[in-house]
């Protein structure tokens, strides 16, 4: 069966509300910054049992940061730094950032903060997040802090939406509670891919992320893998996959275009 | 320098402090010294001259801490203030008098402020700390002396003890003849130069007393350089109490700093604010910035974070703002607050609010550090200083994403005859370990650990679900440095 691919299709076949709603919730793919804009408020949850909720986070970040036009940047060198907001609770959890192992590009620019409790922490990302001199912000909270409610969650998105820093908010081990966040992503490991050399040893890492809420995108299941300095998504379940697309298929063919 | 209390000062009355003598006079009110007690005499002896006289035990450390306080609370006229143990404070008054509106009205002012406390004082101003010693002990009420040529003149007729020295020092000069301090200049710099030949300390040689007071030879009180430091200063008609007149009155200083500083052409990193209280208490506020500003409206948004908890007692009566470290900072500088309202913060700005709520220990940059071991190997350093020079790092050594601050305790439940861990438990779970690479072995820095330090041998591991981890083990079998080698779980990788 052959179906049309969404973006071939002739803007006029779209009038239809649910198709209209249908090409909003595009796919996403790793780049997608580039035709959109920035993903400006994302939480990534994960566990304190590996350290992939971070690694996932600045792979997302970078990719945003990549693929967006430079021109807007003006320089030919970004020198921005990126603050990293931690609590106690996830510092004693998911230990501290090691600068020998971030990625290369990150190594010079992380500002590490440290705060006690979790409204310091809401404090220093909104701080970040009113900063024009910051590529990104990355925050780790560790649980379902109190003080982290849907307002808190909202003046976040509302400061990183006016001043267009990006944050990552990394959940340690939370449930998923009421959020304003634009993405919200569940990351797990997978299996690395196997280096060239020794097949016995850990490669590349690799990660299982769902989507599992978002504004403007469909839900979904990719794994993650930085390659050559890029980030790429495979499909997680190829028949997941097919039922969603059948389900946006059918919701432009139902009412066929008039004025086809 | 004593208490003028009606009730205390109506009859003679003694401090005494006990001795293996017997109790001895420290200190002698007014009436006590008209009836014949003086300091250092024994108790014994001014009760036959006086035998109504009443006593009270001294107190040398309960006075030693007030004329600390003192010292502190007589900043009021100067930045800077020393203690002159036991009963004077020198305060350094260069180029602040005209906020007073001269010396005249600056000893006007230090009468009437230790008068509202209940103390009587003698003080002087001069040239240097010596001369104004002398003139403050000896000289007449409230003398000024202007200019290094008038001290001479001025300190001429006051009797040799003016020149701070020793009891037996004084003696000779007197059994010498020599009583007043314009006399000494009469006999000859090199007869006393002679006769003191081999006194080398200042309280012992009346020459170099006497170079120090005319300020010829450098004395260690004063200021080797003497800095302008920025400094604002707002005398309050009626003492404040709410914080909302503070925060205008920091306002209006932060304001006066911001011209002043503009004037010299720079920037403040650490400004001090001060706040006398009527009752005597000085509340300072240190605060620190990441680069140099001059931002009104960044100072009073910085200082109102540190303004909460005052007391305020029974209100303000002066605040005074300086800024004792500034750096050279160009002309032209946007409003921090209103360019933030649209284009955002600048990173200084942000790092300076950052560290006033969350202390500044909490914002900091990882460098690296020439060493070895992995959590040696990182240091953290405040944001925006440069970094240190480092040498690269090898590439070829994978390193984790996330480090622990202290590396947790593995239990290895069984390990394959290579030696790296296949099943271990950390936090309560069973990680069964798929695929391994190492060991990379880090030997123990010698010049750096005391002797029986192990080495370790770092493994990468990836378990069944792909989390990755950094594991270690501390020792060898049979290293000699302790019992079986214990795995440690250091890093988190990506």
């Amino acid at each position: 069966m052959s179906r049309p691919e969404l973006a071939s299709l002739p803007f006029m076949a779209f009038e239809d509300v649910a198709a209209l709603s249908a090409r909003r919730n595009a796919r996403w793919r790793p780049g997608l910054a580039a035709n959109q804009g920035l993903a400006l408020h994302n939480e990534v949850f994960a566990s304190s049992c590996e350290g992939v909720g971070a690694a996932a986070a600045l792979a997302l970040a970078l990719d945003d940061w990549r693929s967006l036009p430079r021109e807007d940047v003006g320089e030919a060198q970004d020198r921005r730094s990126v603050l990293w907001v931690q609590t106690r609770e996830a510092v004693r959890r998911v230990g501290r950032p090691y600068r020998a192992g971030l990625p290369e590009e990150l190594q010079a620019r992380v500002i590490h903060v440290l705060a006690e409790k979790a409204e310091d922490a809401l404090f220093a990302l909104e701080e970040g997040l009113r900063c024009r001199d910051l590529a990104f912000v990355v925050g780790e909270i560790a649980g379902n802090p109190k003080p982290l409610d849907l307002t808190a969650s909202r003046r976040l998105t509302l400061a990183s939406e006016k001043h267009g820093v990006p944050l990552f908010l990394v959940r340690i081990d939370a449930a998923r509670d009421l959020s304003s966040a634009r993405m919200r992503w569940e990351i797990t490991s997978a299996p690395s891919l196997s280096p060239h050399w020794n097949a016995q040893a850990p490669g590349a890492p690799r990660w299982r992320a769902e989507l599992f809420r978002a504004r403007s995108h469909a839900p979904g299941e990719w794994v993650l893998a930085e390659e050559q300095g890029s980030l790429t998504a495979s499909k997680a379940r190829r028949e997941a996959d097919e039922a969603m697309a059948d389900w946006t298929a059918g919701l432009c063919l139902r009412h066929p275009p008039r004025r086809a | 320098m004593g208490e003028s209390g009606a009730a205390l000062d109506s009859g003679p009355l003694v401090l005494i402090g006990d001795t293996a003598h017997g109790p001895r006079i420290e200190a002698v009110n007014r009436a006590g010294a008209a009836a014949g007690a003086r300091r250092g005499m024994m108790l014994a002896d001014a009760r036959t001259l006086c035998p109504e006289i009443a006593t009270a035990p001294s107190d040398p450390a309960g006075d030693l801490t007030f004329l600390e306080d003192l010292a502190i609370w007589a900043q009021r006229w100067g930045p800077w203030s020393a203690l002159d143990a036991p009963d004077g404070v020198l305060v350094d008054v260069t180029s602040v008098p005209h906020l007073f509106g001269g010396e005249k009205h600056l000893l006007a002012d230090v009468h009437e402020a230790f008068a509202k406390r209940r103390l009587s004082i003698r003080a002087a101003i001069a040239p240097t700390a010596g001369a104004a010693w002398a003139l403050a002990h000896y000289g007449p009420d409230a003398a000024i002396v202007e200019g290094h040529d008038a001290i001479e003149r001025a300190l001429a007729d006051l009797p040799v003890a003016a020149l701070r020295l020793d009891e037996d020092v004084v003696t000779v000069l007197r059994r010498l003849g020599l009583k007043r301090m314009g006399e000494i200049a009469t006999i000859g710099r090199d007869a006393i130069q002679r006769r003191f030949r081999n006194r080398k300390s200042p309280a012992a040689n009346p020459l170099i007393r006497l170079d120090q007071l005319l300020g010829r030879v450098p004395e260690p009180l004063l200021p080797v350089v003497p800095q302008q430091i920025p400094l604002v200063q707002r005398r309050l008609l009626e003492p404040i109490r709410y914080r909302a007149l503070l925060d205008r009155v920091v306002a209006d200083l932060a304001a006066d700093m911001a011209r002043e500083l503009e004037g010299q052409g720079k920037g403040a990193r650490r400004l001090e604010l001060q706040l006398w209280r009527v009752d005597g208490k000085v509340v300072v506020r240190r605060l620190e910035m990441a680069a140099a500003t001059r931002d009104p409206a960044h100072i009073v948004r910085l200082f109102a974070a540190r303004l909460d908890d005052i007391d305020a007692g029974f209100g303000i009566e002066m605040l005074r703002l300086r800024a004792s470290w500034a750096e050279p900072l160009a002309l032209e500088q946007s409003d921090i607050e209103t360019a933030a309202e649209t284009r955002g913060t600048s990173l200084a700005a942000c790092i300076d609010r950052l560290t006033v709520r969350l202390g500044a220990k909490a914002v900091s940059r990882p460098v690296p550090f020439a060493s070895y071991i992995p959590e040696r190997a990182q240091r953290w350093q405040p944001p925006l200083e440069p970094e240190p020079a480092s040498q690269g790092q090898l590439a070829f050594h994978a390193r984790p994403l996330k480090l622990l601050d202290n590396p947790e305790k593995i239990a290895v439940l069984y390990a394959t005859p290579d030696g790296h861990p296949q099943r271990f438990r950390w936090r309560g779970q069973v990680h069964e370990v798929a695929r391994v690479e190492g060991p990379e072995r880090i030997a123990p820095e010698w010049w750096r650990e005391r002797r029986g330090a192990r080495l370790r041998d770092y493994y990468r591991i990836e378990d069944g679900e792909g989390r990755r981890y950094w594991i270690y083990r501390q020792g060898i079998v049979g290293d000699g440095r302790g019992g079986a080698p214990d795995w440690y779980l250091q890093g988190l990788c990506a």
